[in-house]
């Protein structure tokens, strides 16, 4: 395949240009820290054999992945037609329906976890408003159902986004052509959209996957026994960090399988146009009566994923309120978590731009290598991660512990792929002739990355730093562990106040903390506005004669 | 902004200012690129200097003995002292701040969850910035002082506090306790009517009228305990029982004490102070109250949070006035009257409604060895219960 310009002397290395190369690589190296940490602790562990030949390990296993393959098949099944109701139909509330649909990334898991039990619990609202029908019982929430429901309901917008970008980089000419070859709308979207949606459909299952893996707030709350939580276990319970070790390494483990299932569905093919000129905008299919039921499914997933948080975290507020708690609101944890996620997500976007350009434009073993890596410290448990970089930095980098640097690193190193995938499911789509058109016009290697492939893959870009700034606003552990003493965001305090029971404090934090990250979501939606070609095409169709 | 103003005192390995100059004569399409992958260069230098540079650890820890190592000077308290805290800055915050106005120490707390702070503390060996320990549960402060973490607090510290609710070994003190007992709805049950003993609710008279919150720690802390005083076949036996009779789960100490005060069930199983917060909201009306064993019962198990002087201590003397601080007066009568937990030093009065502490009778226990969960979870996993 062609390639941005590669220079002819890096062909005899059969490397990517350093410029490239060596960020790269260095990204790699800090994902693979936890990685070694584990290694390091499994090894002082002693009864290893007893511990990984138990039969309940065998259980754990199973669970384990039967929740991340289940959650990752119903993210598919919300995914593909929301994003391609809310971008290729006349679907009336398009935008607030993509929203809306995005939004439930930036519910933390306890929360949610609180918010499905309180709902749906024994002695939920549900319950409360059946039991004058004579339901006296629903069905067991606690386990796989209610385990399942609350990560496939917080989880699935990565694959959402991912879908989303996909779609808006597709050239709508593959699908008109299918069209004028007599086939059906529907026929022309199974054998030509959803091939096409294939890397996005694999790199937002492979984070659903491992996001699964790694989430122990959802599964400690629903009771369901996953690695995760036998992970916990020996972490709060037993501070026995050597076993502890011992089963994240087979979450690792279980990280690699899913790697390699994702490399094998991606596969090598290419899904740029290759004719000359530009795309056009897609046309708008019309839903005709299909808006109704189509209304109910994106209402449906809105009620579950957004409006059951919301109203579980308004309920909380009002309840303690009402009994005279008071709020004791302050600015710092806001500012704090917006500004750190802002950074989190502009510098993982920076330094996953060269891994996804690697991957796509230099294919061979070192850039796969590199890839595949940065995944590493986005499927252990958080709490693993922070540990081990608790660990390397105090140890060696004591002048980078606990400072402001430390913690972006810390974000960087866990929510990398999350801006890896988007960046290469874009990339992909971009037909390397336009950059070696840069090229054959006398532009540096660098200088036609920065020129040409970074406008071109903005939804790329787009989804990757939303994702970040929305998991960064959430993310716990890290922030406890390694921010500055005295650091609070609206995590942080949400947490601390639902462990003593303040729920009305709670309730506020995290309701601004859905808040923010949702005002984030439109310039999101605009950031994405086609992929480069669209956008021109479209600008150029808008200009009258 | 905190971290803004973190980021302009360090040596801020992200920013892209500093290494800029020498890209000036480049064309301005590529300076901004350049910029930001020399930005990462030496951000990801640093990290990537944790896998190789050996060296420098070496150094590091020889400095904090000697700070270790300096004599604890009680006239001498001020500077910087470092708190991890498994304590919420709701429970502590108003205490630390008042440590800060009296004593001139300027303190920094980190707070977060009392195992994975533990954990931390582990991790970071005798690099760690933290110079005290304050935890939740005595477990995790057993498992800290078993890996020698811990300083052997002076003797004008400990013998303030009940050997009941210190360590052994003197590693660290017990600051404030809490007892397990049943709450009970007054409206259908009086004193008399409930057991001599937490063991006689697995008789079948209880069905269908008790809640339990399996999943809490607090619950967990206490089967351990059953396990570690009863053994664990009348711990299997005793679970088994109230499991029969059906009790509601419940996922917290306040949704029992709530449910027993709108006679949703008759009793459960709780920590002492959540029912204080109820009377403190919805008044002395509130159908509810605790129940405390007549004779010595484990079902009255007293759990402390408690605090120790970490090995590698940077300011042991801010550390010790902050331990005495928190045994002071002032501060064990705000745990009694304001978190409503018992106060672990003679003279202070707990709550009046409160059994008194030196009533309460529980088998021997060290609360140094109430950090086997995973054995209780095993059992209650076994059992059906989780």
């Amino acid at each position: 395949m062609a390639s941005i310009g590669r220079p002819a002397r890096s062909i005899r290395a059969g490397l990517p240009p350093f410029p490239f190369l060596i960020p790269g690589l260095l990204l790699a190296a800090g994902t693979l820290l936890p990685v070694a940490y584990l290694a390091l602790r499994a090894l002082g562990a002693e009864d290893l054999a007893e511990l990984l030949l138990r039969p309940r390990t065998a259980g754990v296993l199973l669970r384990t992945l039967a929740l991340a393959l289940s959650v990752t098949a119903a993210s598919a099944c919300l995914s593909v037609p929301l994003a391609w109701l809310t971008l290729r139909t006349d679907l009336p509330g398009r935008r607030v329906w993509a929203v809306l649909g995005i939004l439930p990334l930036v519910v933390p898991s306890y929360v949610g976890g609180f918010a499905v039990i309180a709902a749906l619990g024994p002695r939920g609202v549900l319950q409360t408003v059946l039991q004058p029908l004579g339901v006296e019982r629903l069905p067991e929430i606690y386990g796989f159902p209610g385990a399942f429901l609350t990560l496939t309901l917080f989880s699935y917008p990565y694959m959402l986004l991912a879908v989303r970008a996909a779609l808006l980089g597709l050239d709508p000419s593959f699908e008109e052509a299918a069209r004028t070859l007599g086939q059906s709308p529907w026929g022309s979207f199974r054998r030509v959209v959803l091939p096409q949606l294939k890397p996005a459909l694999a790199a937002g299952g492979l984070l659903v996957g491992l996001y699964t893996l790694s989430d122990f707030g959802a599964v400690s709350l629903l009771q369901y026994d996953v690695f995760s939580r036998a992970i916990y276990v020996q972490y709060r319970g037993s501070l026995d960090r050597s076993l502890a070790a011992v089963l994240s390494l087979v979450l690792v483990l279980l990280t690699v399988l899913f790697l390699a299932a994702e490399t094998r569905v991606r596969g090598r093919a290419r899904y740029h146009r290759s004719a000359a000129g530009t795309a056009r905008a897609a046309d708008a299919h019309r839903l005709g009566p299909w808006r109704w039921p189509a209304l109910a499914f994106c209402g449906a997933v809105a009620l579950l994923g957004v409006g059951l948080p919301v109203g579980v975290t308004g309920y909380w507020l009002a309840e303690g309120l009402r009994h005279g708690e008071s709020l004791g609101l302050v600015l710092k944890p806001l500012l704090n978590s917006v500004g750190v996620s802002v950074l989190a997500a502009g510098v993982t976007v920076a330094v996953a731009i060269p891994v996804a350009v690697m991957d796509v434009r230099f294919p061979g073993p070192v850039s796969f290598l590199t890839e595949r890596v940065t995944y590493a410290g986005f499927a252990l448990p958080p709490i693993a991660t922070a540990l081990a970089l608790v660990f390397f930095a105090a140890n060696y980098v004591p002048w980078l512990y606990q400072t402001l640097a430390m913690l972006v690193l810390a974000y960087v190193i866990r929510f990398a792929p999350q801006a890896v995938g988007p960046l290469r499911t874009s990339l992909l789509q971009v037909n390397p002739h336009l950059e070696e058109a840069a090229r054959s016009l006398g532009r540096s290697p660098l200088r036609t990355a920065w020129a040409v492939t970074v406008p071109l893959v903005r939804p790329g870009m787009a989804a990757g730093a939303a994702l970040v700034f929305l998991t960064t606003m959430k993310e716990l552990p890290s922030t406890l562990l390694l921010s500055p003493i005295g650091f609070t965001t609206l995590a942080t305090q949400t947490w601390s106040a639902t462990s003593e029971a303040f729920f009305a404090r709670a309730a506020a934090s995290a309701l601004l903390l859905l808040l923010f990250s949702s005002l984030s979501l439109p310039f999101v939606l605009r950031g994405e506005g086609g992929t480069g070609t669209g956008r021109f095409a479209r600008r150029r169709a808008r200009r009258p004669g | 902004m905190h971290w803004k103003h973190d980021r302009d005192s360090q040596q801020a390995p992200g920013d892209p200012t500093s290494p800029i100059t020498p890209l000036r004569r480049l064309p301005t399409g590529a300076r901004l690129p350049l910029a930001l992958l020399l930005a990462l260069l030496v951000s990801l230098i640093a990290a990537g200097c944790g896998e190789t540079a050996t060296t420098t650890s070496t150094a590091a820890p020889a400095e904090a003995t000697t700070s270790a190592g300096e004599p604890a000077d009680a006239a001498d308290v001020g500077g910087r002292l470092v708190v991890y805290s498994g304590r919420s800055e709701e429970l502590i915050g108003a205490l630390v701040a008042q440590f800060e106005e009296q004593t001139g120490v300027e303190v920094e707390v980190r707070y977060g969850d009392t195992a994975e702070l533990a954990g931390t503390i582990l991790e970071e060996g005798s690099n760690s910035p933290a110079d005290v320990y304050f935890a939740q549960d005595g477990g995790a402060l057993g498992a800290l002082a078993q890996a020698g973490r811990l300083q052997t607090l002076d003797a004008d510290i400990l013998e303030r506090v009940d050997p009941r609710f210190r360590s052994a070994e003197g590693a660290w003190v017990g600051l404030s306790g809490r007892a397990r007992v049943v709450v009970y709805n007054t409206g259908k049950l009086t004193e008399t009517d409930l057991p001599a003993s937490i063991l006689d609710f697995a008789g079948p008279e209880w069905k269908g009228r008790l809640g339990w919150a399996p999943t809490n720690g607090s619950f967990q802390a206490f089967v351990t305990a059953l396990v570690t005083t009863a053994g664990e076949d009348a711990t299997r036996d005793w679970l088994e029982g109230v499991k029969a009779n059906g009790p509601k789960i419940y996922e917290s100490n306040s949704a029992i004490v709530e449910a027993v005060g709108n006679g949703e069930i008759d009793a459960g199983f709780v920590n002492h102070y959540y029912l204080f917060r109820f009377l403190k909201e919805r008044g002395d009306a509130f159908p509810a109250r605790n129940y405390f064993f007549p004779g010595p019962d484990i079902g009255n198990m007293v759990n402390v949070a408690g605090a120790g002087i970490l090995d590698s201590a940077a300011n042991v003397a801010a550390g010790r006035a902050f331990l005495l601080f928190m045994l002071s007066e002032q501060a064990q009568t705000y745990f009694a009257e304001e978190v409503k937990e018992y106060p672990l030093v003679a003279g202070v009065q707990a709550d009046a409604r409160l059994k008194p502490l030196a009533d309460i009778q529980t088998p021997a226990l060290d609360l140094s060895d109430i950090d086997d969960l995973e054995g209780t979870l095993r059992i209650l996993q076994e059992q059906g219960i989780l």
